[in-house]
């Protein structure tokens, strides 16, 4: 269970709160106005931004000691989720190994992951080849790799069109399915979030709102929600 | 969304190892020289003479003159790049950086060769029943500040110019501009903004001269103050007056450096081919186009006869060079590539604490300045009074050499790693965090690979200023010279064919130097 326990994060002006829990192997989507937070309070899950107040916990444990790395966390930014300068399966590696010391097993379980996103044989080619839809199977593929218990997904794939978006996500859920992880998505688009997520947390006004079943959350929303999806939800 | 990232940076104790090492040396040996030149001052009955006054103002004014013409010229050459294209531009533009790495007793030899005495110039003056022009004192010490820092200011300007946003331009042609127009609301502010940067760079190389006044100057009338630390050393053996006037030398090169700091001077070796500008209004008329051509033409031949006399005059020497200079050209090649490890070690070193910020960062730029103020013969001043003593000056030549050059290189490669270090560190630190990479695993997964480009140029660059060092080698060697001491020393003896021959030999080994390391920075391109 992730529990956001009295979270308060600051940065200047700008406040979010957040206290709610969800449980291991759910599959929430993030949505809200653009510079709620929502960003924000993912990169206080992986350990980039120190929340001012409150503690994150992982099944009861703080994460707050935690270096980004050693979380129990994989996350995927909006772009460079790739290295640039090292080959698809040096970047995988990596999710193996951090000092990118790899054995022969290591190369295999590569090659299986990339064969599982559907990537089979592309090991040596570099980020700069990838499309931005096979950049982005990599980046999941090191996810399985790393088979953290958290999967955060900041918008990695806001560029693309829906047919592409909906491919992503099938392809997400099957891999969160398979490592059991708790998945959290930023997303703007309500039929993502329809599509995907067993519940949805709205990021507004300086708060996170505990989360709220997919389904309750289009039907019953509220004034400021009804205000963010506009006419066409 | 200020996101106050936690991104990952290089280890930081390497770069608290490397600004130690600086301070120690810099501020250690500024330390030893301020007690020498206490007691020199004591028993000397009294600091500076007349001669060491006269070299003071010697110094200013020549670094002063150097500037000015080098600017001067500058601008209309810049305009001229700027504004035009033509076939071969981006290989003149490329060629502008060759005098920057040119040995300075290369580009002397060669402008003895076209102004000396019995140079093409005095023979076509004299032809013509003209005085000649005397390449000696103060004309040639600003000639030869010229020959090699103008394309330096020409890059530095053009940058300028290059920064101009295309739009403006267009804005400008749409609203009917003049050149004249052009030149006052466009030209004139950019070049405000840019030349105080460029006086003073150039200035600040000017203040240590020593080669060029060593060769062309000298006497009482044209001794600059490194000049007169080295004769204080070598002549007259008074170590008192020589780090008298290395406390001097730090004064006027610490002045400089915190003028030039408060003016934040762009760097001029940045991307040079440029971007594309339309049609500049009023540049298209043939006067305008004439004067853009011979200011082009004239520039290409200031900077490219002395080097072809030097080529055309050594090429026939260079296969029946005796032993002696073989021997020298051994010593350069065993002392730059230590030189280039110091520099680039010590750079990426600082990139640590320089990256992660705070007061660390703050004292690791600090530390990297240093040797910016303390010059070649300040250094190598305070370690003669340290290390004689000890040992036989001689017999530290070459390690001293090799440690100082890289010293003093440092500075120029660390400020080509830090923008895009930065860049890096911004983007690919916070995922390298993402995944768990330590501060080690970053600097050698991601952060050197990713700095292989420039970490090849800077190497090439600190490569050719060791091969090209004369400054500390002239104060420590006697007896095993480097390849520019022996050029200086051929000259001295009036052997100019295989002076020119010793000397073409060092430029083809500073540049394949270079042109080693920038080729295998580069090969790491494939890859983006």
């Amino acid at each position: 269970m992730l529990k956001l326990d009295g979270v308060v994060i600051e940065a200047g002006d700008f406040t979010l709160r957040a206290d709610w829990s969800v449980p291991a192997g759910a599959r929430v989507a993030l949505i809200g106005p653009s510079g709620a937070g929502k960003s924000t309070l993912l990169g206080a899950i992986a350990g980039f931004v120190a929340p001012a107040r409150g503690r994150i916990l992982w099944e009861g444990r703080d994460l707050g000691p935690l270096e980004p790395g050693a979380r129990p966390v994989s996350i995927l930014f909006q772009d460079q989720n790739l290295f640039p300068h090292l080959d698809v399966a040096e970047n995988l590696g990596l999710g193996i190994s951090p000092a990118l010391r790899l054995g022969g097993e290591d190369r295999a379980r590569i090659a299986r992951v990339l064969a599982r996103v559907g990537l089979a044989g592309a090991d040596r080619r570099r980020p700069g080849t990838l499309s931005g839809g096979e950049a982005a199977r990599v980046a999941l593929a090191r996810a399985l790799l790393r088979a953290r218990p958290m999967l955060l997904l900041d918008e990695p794939f806001a560029a693309f069109g829906p047919a592409l978006r909906a491919d992503m996500l099938g392809l997400v859920d099957e891999i969160a399915t398979e490592t059991g992880a708790l998945v959290l998505l930023v997303t703007h688009d309500p039929a993502d979030a329809r599509r995907f997520a067993q519940s949805c947390v709205f990021v507004a006004e300086g708060s996170a709102r505990p989360p709220v079943p997919t389904a309750r959350f289009f039907a019953e929303a509220d004034q400021t929600l009804r205000a963010y999806l506009g006419p066409s939800a | 969304m200020a996101r106050r990232a936690l991104a990952l940076s290089p280890p930081a104790w390497p770069g608290a190892v490397a600004a130690g090492g600086l301070a120690a040396l810099c501020l250690g040996t500024l330390a030893v020289l301020a007690r020498a030149g206490q007691g020199g001052a004591g028993q000397g009955g009294g600091g500076l003479g007349p001669a060491d006054i006269a070299a003071i103002r010697f110094t200013l004014s020549q670094a002063a003159l150097s500037a000015l013409l080098s600017v001067a010229l500058a601008v209309p050459v810049a305009r001229a790049l700027a504004r035009r294209r033509f076939a071969g531009r981006a290989a003149f533009v490329t060629a502008l950086g060759a005098p920057f790495l040119l040995p300075v007793i290369v580009a002397v030899l060669g402008l003895v060769a076209i102004f000396g005495q019995r140079g093409a110039v005095n023979a076509a003056l004299g032809a013509l029943g003209l005085p000649a022009v005397d390449v000696y004192g103060l004309g040639g010490v600003v000639l030869a500040h010229v020959f090699l820092n103008l394309p330096l200011a020409v890059r530095m300007i053009l940058h300028g110019w290059q920064a101009i946003p295309a739009e403006r331009l267009r804005l400008a042609a749409s609203l009917g501009f003049s050149a004249r127009n052009v030149a006052r609301h466009i030209e004139r502010p950019m070049l405000r903004a840019v030349l105080p940067g460029a006086l003073l760079a150039i200035f600040l190389v000017c203040l240590g001269s020593f080669a060029v006044a060593l060769i062309l100057g000298g006497g009482p009338r044209a001794t600059t103050v490194e000049l007169a630390i080295y004769q204080a050393v070598r002549f007259d053996f008074d170590l008192g007056r020589a780090a008298l006037l290395a406390l001097v030398q730090a004064g006027l090169c610490a002045a400089a450096v915190v003028a030039a700091g408060a003016m934040a001077a762009p760097s001029g070796f940045g991307p040079g081919a440029g971007r594309r500008i339309e049609a500049v209004p009023g540049a298209a008329g043939p006067v305008a186009r004439a004067a853009d051509a011979l200011v082009l033409l004239g520039a290409a031949a200031l900077i490219s006869a002395p080097i072809a006399a030097v080529v055309a005059r050594g090429l026939p020497e260079i296969a029946t060079l005796p032993a002696p200079v073989w021997q020298a050209a051994l010593r350069s090649a065993l002392i730059a590539p230590v030189s280039a490890a110091v520099a680039v070690a010590g750079a990426v070193a600082l990139l640590g604490p320089i990256l992660r910020g705070g007061a660390g960062g703050r004292a690791a730029e600090v530390a990297a300045m240093l040797p910016v103020v303390a010059s070649p013969l300040v250094l190598g001043a305070g370690l003669f009074l340290l290390l004689f003593p000890v040992i036989a000056p001689d017999r530290v030549a070459l390690g001293v050499t090799a440690v100082l050059n890289g010293v003093l290189a440092l500075p120029f490669v660390l400020r080509l790693l830090i923008p895009p270090a930065r860049e890096i560190a911004a983007t690919d630190g916070r995922l390298a965090a993402a995944l768990g990479l330590s501060a080690a695993g970053f600097l050698r997964l991601v952060l050197l690979p990713r700095l292989r480009r420039p970490l090849g140029f800077g190497a090439g660059v600190a490569v050719a200023f060791a091969m090209g060092d004369l400054g500390v080698i002239a104060l420590f060697a006697t007896e095993a010279p480097t390849l520019p001491l022996q050029v200086m020393r051929l000259m001295g003896a009036f052997r100019m064919d295989e002076a020119a021959g010793a000397a073409l030999l060092l430029v083809v080994m500073a540049f394949a130097g270079f042109a080693l390391c920038d080729r295998w920075g580069r090969g790491g391109d494939a890859q983006a």
